[in-house]
């Protein structure tokens, strides 16, 4: 069993108050883990709960009911709400509205300033974040003039200056075109076998699923499905009911399957059906 | 057609001006406007030209770039010009029915629109050399020590920071709402004022309201990055004064002694 990196307890999280009668259940008693060193994908449609998740596992949210825990601190915890941030970090849809300074470098050291870092060892962690984006080369650039991936890729390396264990990315390539969708895709998986970095990856992509060691799907702010790619792309009806896609491939093989070619259920990229037939 | 707008005036290029410590930057420009208003002659006038042409040699800007920094404010010069010259009393040189031309009003109007003139070109000759960031960070600097009696140094210098950063987002965002609202038959370009000013209103709702969204998203993401204030915050790139930095400040310090002793002692006292 490998070590926990994050684990919620029977959580609830309600938007509103009590007394009002328009409140609103986000997230309701979700218990999952997410281990150390983990590729995690979390599935679902808009309203799905995803997000508020994604919030609480940082303590940006505190759940209404149930525990959060981050390396084992809990999220209720105020005295050490920013022992949790540093080692769950937060990446965000929209890369314009994360980027506070004028000048690339000095965004990516905002976070390691607060933590009030001494400025050679900033100087320091700047330059590698920048780099492991492979960004470096724009580190003086203005942010508003980069590229959607280039800004989220920049986001990303804020993030990492701070060297949190856990990196959780809400829907971090919802706002960008195929090509910045691809840069980050493979940024997140340099990460995580690279850098040895959790990826907590929220998304509606299915076909950025693909790469993960495990997916949770969300529906209603309930866990519904969970298992690896394979696993969860091979019920195809179940997805489909969910109104979810599954990936191209997936589907080709699925409807192959149904005309009677002997096509096994979970192949999920190009070459793996090419192998089969 | 908004695009091109840059930020501030700033001139970018790499000059022993364009080095200089911002805190040392905005300390001379203090110094120069206050001794600025202890100049009664027109001779220290002059050694505050050599002072202004010096650092323009220095800095490499071109002398029109500097003196574009006066074109709003010709109105202004103009205006004080007129008010001084019709209104100071004196020997009577010129008389315009009601109003009189005195020999004290003209030497008195030549004297603040030159006041003023060298006030507007020193503070723009700050912004030409020093970029809106470093200014920010001198700014800070400058005011922490009065934190203590609850000036809050850290935020303003945060707020002026994040408002350079949404300058250039928010022009893009006014401009792609412009162009969906010119695409639906808006009309920003004609009619009279008021009507204008109408039209403007379906650019400024969305406008304002994704502001707020904004705002409301990068307090989350600064939330998340640990952020708490300027309390126990380090910087990457502190300041340090170096060599050239005292020598400014030192040279500058005495330079406008003497133009503020010039009041006291005369201008022959001295030379």
């Amino acid at each position: 069993m490998s070590e926990e990196m994050i684990r919620i307890e029977d959580v609830t999280y309600e938007y509103g108050s009590y007394g009002e009668a328009n409140y609103l259940v986000a997230v309701s008693n979700v218990t999952m883990q997410v281990n150390k060193g983990e590729y995690l994908v979390i599935l679902g449609h808009n309203g799905s709960g995803k997000s508020t998740l994604a919030k609480l596992m940082n303590g940006l949210l505190v759940p209404t009911k149930g525990d959060v825990f981050v390396n084992g601190i809990n999220t209720k915890d105020k005295e050490r709400i920013w022992d949790i941030r540093k080692t769950a970090g937060m990446v965000f849809q929209n890369p314009d509205n994360q980027i506070v300074a004028t000048i690339v470098e000095e965004d990516v050291a905002f976070g390691p300033e607060n933590l009030g870092i001494p400025p050679d060892e900033i100087r320091r962690r700047v330059d590698k974040a920048l780099e492991i984006v492979e960004m470096s080369e724009y580190k003086k650039h203005a942010p508003h003039l980069l590229s959607g991936g280039q800004k989220q890729r920049v986001a990303i390396a804020g993030i990492l200056a701070m060297n949190p264990e856990c990196i959780i990315l809400d829907e971090p390539t919802a706002m960008l075109d195929p090509v910045g969708r691809r840069e980050i895709i493979s940024t997140l998986r340099k990460l995580n076998s690279q850098e040895k970095k959790t990826i907590i990856h929220i998304t509606h992509h299915m076909d950025e699923a693909v790469e993960a060691d495990r997916i949770i799907v969300m529906e209603k702010g309930r866990i519904v499905m969970e298992g690896t790619p394979k696993e969860i792309f091979c019920q195809v009806d179940k997805i489909k009911k969910l109104g979810l896609d599954v990936p191209q491939v997936t589907e080709l093989a699925y409807e192959l399957r149904k005309e009677g070619f002997d096509v096994p259920c979970d192949v999920l990229t190009v070459e793996e059906l090419v192998n089969v037939l | 057609m908004i695009r091109n707008i840059t930020i501030g005036q700033y001139f970018p290029a790499d000059t022993v001006i364009h080095r200089l410590d911002p805190r040392i930057k905005i300390l001379i420009v203090f110094m120069f406007i206050v001794s600025l208003f202890f100049i009664a002659s027109f001779y220290p006038y002059a050694l505050i030209l050599a002072f202004i042409v010096l650092t323009v040699k220095l800095s490499k800007i071109p002398f029109r770039y500097v003196l574009k920094g006066l074109k709003p404010l010709w109105f202004i010069i103009i205006i004080t010009f007129i008010i001084n010259v019709f209104m100071t009393k004196g020997e009577v040189i010129l008389e315009l029915g009601p109003l009189n031309i005195t020999k004290e009003g003209i030497r008195q109007a030549v004297f603040m629109a030159l006041r003023l003139i060298f006030l507007v070109i020193g503070t723009s000759l700050l912004t030409l050399t020093t970029s809106p960031i470093s200014l920010t960070d001198g700014i800070e600097k400058l005011l922490s020590p009065l934190r203590k009696v609850g000036v809050p140094a850290h935020e303003l210098a945060m707020m002026m920071t994040i408002a350079l950063r949404f300058i250039p987002t928010l022009l893009e965002e006014t401009d792609k709402i412009m162009k969906a609202q010119m695409a639906r038959g808006a009309d920003f370009e004609s009619g009279n004022i008021i009507n204008r000013a109408r039209n403007l209103v379906p650019l400024l709702v969305p406008l304002f309201i994704n502001a707020f969204r904004r705002a409301d998203e990068l307090a989350i993401a600064m939330e998340a990055r640990c952020y708490r204030g300027g309390e126990n915050r380090t910087r990457m790139n502190e300041l340090k004064l170096n060599r050239n930095d005292i020598l400014a400040i030192s040279f500058s310090t005495i330079f406008f002694l003497l133009i503020i002793l010039t009041r006291y002692i005369g201008i022959r006292g001295i030379l």
